[in-house]
């Protein structure tokens, strides 16, 4: 059976089926829907005002090639600039392969690119050496809670460097809703009455972020992908198998077997959800440390740290967080206790 | 030195380490004497009799921390012939059966809905379930009520009004009622009140008969014309609350129980949100709202009076946090979860030991494969995350109770969806899913205006007399869609034909429109807000 013709422009034979509505549309065709439906997000949102230097958050993955490519065509008609700026987490065998992606993207676009590095921000901490010290007690080694952390601090630092004043990252619908069902399934009160919106205003100093393809599924984004030919890194994380996130993703992909419009009703849920005030979390101030935004003395991404340099990477994890207002270089481990769980080193 | 830290703190046993599962002499965790027949939660072993006090203890203290059950209050137990409500029937029987003063003291009755209709059942097995679940209905005593879900198609629009709340009253009032019922009791003296009760149980309201076969099939024409399971899942739901409604409204009952358990809560509150009901979640799984909104009843449940009298043991209980668990969009009738704390595990075990009876009987989903609905999809998730996290459930639980009723804006006096009567929560502003259902509608077939819609353009001239109407007459699926939330929406999409739903939802629907659309006529010469009067306008 023949391809029909495409539902736009009537001309060309469709090439694709967009998957939320079913419509038939040719390459050229649903690009150009694609482009205008982030535009219409940006514009309707007011995310981006004319002037602003944005700070594109590229990690060389389909998502932020696909935002950075949007973004570099809508440049001239939203009246911003662009800067690529990429992390270095440290994880070997897989970042410095995606790394290599951003540089070729940097290049074919001139796009001026930043890389900003764990290892020279946060005192030598790269993803690998947080993984061998949260390694070994039975539990599970909680790498993405430290990724993730940290990561937002370093894409805001290296903003803060090519003098930025909005960041943008390449999050889509099925990442806000993998999101809403894994704060759920976690417990996370404080989380879920903080997102839903379109990204956050910048309050206390951070700069505003943004996650112009929040209505776009992932499907769409794959799609734009392969029909402009972008390169990009497609490998998973070496560390993605544990995340507890996993789960959460696994139990979308069968909602959306189940119905096609899983993701979006989703999306429609946590932006109404309405929490009690109670479990609302404070509103924020600044870090005792950092001076950056946090919701408790210390931000979450020096507490990490803090933990990680005392040799107790779980300090900061979980509810509790007791120790944290400690001062002081890492005190040696006790000496001898009566059996416990925790594995403990001998001295 | 001696200093121990937090962390290692926390992991040092406290007094003796606690037994292994499986030795010999390992006895009951709560009483250290009798030997422990069932465990609940990892390493928690109880035996016989403090499992059945821990049980009833919860049961209980879930009906009086609340208080909103009056003495002497008619209350429905909607009973569905499965473990969950079975417990719950059983419960509140034991419960009106002990001589003491801790008593409870409403007067209860049963509703069990037919749905056979829906499963395909035959008559034979529909006549031989209903002899099975009279049997049990005649054993607890209580005036029961057998409907089959056929009757959803006579039940008259007021259904879906939502009327005027009755002011339930504060603490006070509560301690007041409860004070005049006690008198009232020690007047009548104790025989006084069994005669009442007996009373009650001979007079069991027997059904008109059982329901005709065209009216079956136009059921099951219905239900067969649904495209998914999903679809067809929240469609009974929804009728089935509709006819619960009505039955407790036509027979003075003020309450209405469900059994839902706490595994079955949380199952269903993350069933909602992949359904896009996420702004509906505190009413799907029911939670008080503490003194927020507009100065409803439920705002004077925080005050730290405690009630004196033995009611329920509510002296051990002090009203510091409302624990809530009712949901009064439906106005006059309230739905009441008394089974939320439990897990479905205990109310396993509970039905197991004391022989609670239960009928078991075919419904929607069995036998279904695991991805055919987004309902098997969840539980089976859930449980299989509860497998290896087994905090899943409580954790989901938990975070349903920091849900609060109010809408995210403060907007509490919008128009109701016409199914699940809550506010709704479509805005056609620049919302993010708005727009998303925009691309996703385009392709959508309307269908041909059908005789319903041409009868009803004649009818809506004759009325209003004016052009507008008429167009909006002549679309009655889309008359019909934007009166639903989101939710609803998106499950009615499912429904390839709105012409075969129940007639008292087209009818209302159409109604609402008219007066939508009379409203706006005279817009501008309407002072101030036009919503109450309307409402205390309706019988």
């Amino acid at each position: 059976m023949p391809a029909p013709q495409c539902a736009s422009c009537h001309t060309a034979r469709a090439a694709l089926r967009r998957p939320r509505s079913g419509q038939a549309l040719c390459g050229t065709c649903f690009c150009a829907a694609f482009e205008a439906e982030v535009l219409h997000t940006v514009v309707a949102g007011r995310l981006l005002p004319p002037g602003a230097v944005v700070a594109v958050g590229a990690s060389g993955g389909k998502d932020s090639t696909v935002l950075a490519h949007v973004l570099r065509e809508l440049a001239p008609r939203l009246g911003i600039s662009l800067h690529l700026v990429a992390v270095d987490e440290g994880i070997g065998g897989y970042r410095d392969a995606a790394l290599a992606a951003v540089r070729r993207q940097a290049v074919r676009w001139d796009l001026p690119l930043t890389v900003v590095a764990y290892a020279d921000l946060f005192g030598g901490w790269t993803m690998d050496a947080v993984a061998r010290s949260t390694a070994g007690s039975g539990r599970s080694r909680a790498c993405c809670t430290f990724c993730g952390v940290l990561r937002r601090r370093a894409l805001e630092e290296g903003a803060r460097l090519v003098g930025a004043t909005h960041v943008v990252t390449g999050h889509n619908a099925d990442d806000m809703a993998e999101t809403v069902l894994m704060n759920f399934l976690r417990g996370d009160a404080g989380r879920l009455a903080r997102g839903g919106g379109l990204g956050s205003p910048g309050e206390g100093g951070a700069l505003p972020r943004c996650r112009p393809l929040q209505l776009a599924s992932q499907k769409e984004v794959v799609l734009y992908a392969h029909f402009r030919r972008l390169d990009y890194f497609s490998e998973e994380c070496v560390y993605a198998p544990e995340a507890f996130r996993g789960h959460a993703r696994d139990l979308l992909k069968m909602l959306e077997a189940a119905r096609p419009s899983a993701v979006l009703d989703l999306v429609h849920s946590a932006e109404r959800l309405a929490l009690a005030p109670a479990a609302r979390p404070p509103p924020p101030g600044a870090c005792s440390r950092c001076g950056a935004l946090a919701s408790r003395a210390l931000c979450q991404a020096c507490a990490l740290l803090d933990g990680l340099n005392r040799g107790r990477p779980r300090l900061a994890i979980g509810k509790g967080r007791r120790g944290l207002d400690e001062e002081g270089p890492p005190r040696e481990p006790q000496p001898s206790r009566p059996p416990t769980s925790e594995p403990v080193p001998d001295f | 030195m001696c200093e121990m830290s937090e962390e290692y703190r926390e992991s040092a046993p406290k007094g003796s380490p606690p037994p292994r599962l499986g030795t010999r002499d390992q006895k009951c965790v709560k009483c250290k004497e009798g030997l422990p027949v069932v465990v609940i939660r990892a390493g928690d072993a109880f035996c016989r009799d403090c499992f059945k006090a821990l049980y009833v203890h919860k049961f209980r203290a879930m009906l009086g921390k609340n208080r909103l059950i009056f003495p002497g209050e008619k209350v429905l137990l909607a009973w569905s012939g499965g473990p969950s409500s079975s417990s719950m029937v059983w419960q509140v029987l034991e419960g009106l059966s002990r001589d003491s003063a801790k008593r409870l003291r409403f007067v209860p009755g049963v509703i069990y809905v037919d749905e056979g209709a829906t499963c395909g059942q035959s008559p034979e097995d529909r006549a031989k379930t209903l002899a099975e679940v009279k049997l049990v209905l005649q054993t607890t005593g209580f005036p029961w009520h057998i409907v089959a879900l056929e009757e959803v198609f006579s039940l008259p629009p007021s259904v879906l009004r939502c009327f005027a709340q009755e002011p339930v009253g504060t603490e006070s009032a509560y301690k007041a009622a409860v004070d005049s019922f006690l008198q009232q009791q020690h007047a009548l003296g104790a025989d006084g009140v069994e005669r009442q009760s007996q009373h009650c149980a001979q007079d069991p309201h027997s059904p008109a008969g059982p329901p005709t076969t065209a009216q079956t099939q136009v059921l099951s024409r219905l239900f067969d014309s649904v495209k998914t399971l999903t679809a067809k899942e929240e469609l009974l739901q929804t009728l089935r609350t509709h006819l619960i409604l009505h039955v407790a409204r036509n027979h003075g009952y003020s309450k209405v129980m469900t059994g839902d358990s706490c595994t079955r809560l949380a199952i269903k509150l993350m069933t909602s949100l992949a359904l896009g009901r996420g702004a509906f979640l505190a009413w799907d799984t029911v939670r008080l709202q503490a003194a927020q909104g507009p100065p409803r009843r439920r705002g004077e449940l925080g005050t730290p009076q405690r009630a004196v009298t033995a009611e329920y043991s509510e002296e051990h209980y002090p009203p510091h946090r409302p624990q809530g668990f009712s949901d009064e969009r439906h106005g006059d009738v309230v739905v009441v979860r008394p089974m939320r704390e439990h897990t479905l595990k205990e109310v396993a075990f509970y039905n197991r030991l004391f022989a609670v009876p239960s009928v078991c009987t075919p419904a929607l989903d069995t036998k279904a494969p695991e991805k055919a609905s987004i309902h098997r999809l969840m539980e089976a998730f859930i449980l299989r995350l509860q497998a290896q996290f087994p905090s899943t459930v409580s954790t989901v639980y938990r975070t349903s109770e920091k849900l609060v009723k109010a809408p995210r804006d403060g907007c509490v006096a919008g128009p109701r969806c016409l199914l699940c009567m809550c506010t709704l929560d479509v805005d056609t502003a620049d919302s993010a899913t708005a727009f998303g259902a925009q691309t996703s509608h385009l392709p959508q077939m309307q269908p041909p205006v059908t005789q319903a819609g041409v009868a009803a353009g004649p009818c809506c001239c004759a009325g209003m007399g004016g052009g507008p109407s008429c167009y909006r007459g002549e679309d009655p699926r889309a008359q019909v869609m934007e009166q639903l939330c989101y939710g609803c929406r998106v499950n009615m999409k499912d429904l390839p034909s709105l012409e075969l739903l129940p007639p008292y939802i087209l009818s209302e629907a159409q109604i609402r429109s008219q007066r939508a659309t009379a409203e706006q006529e005279v817009q501008e010469y309407l002072l101030g807000d036009s919503e109450d009067e309307a409402r205390t306008g309706e019988s």
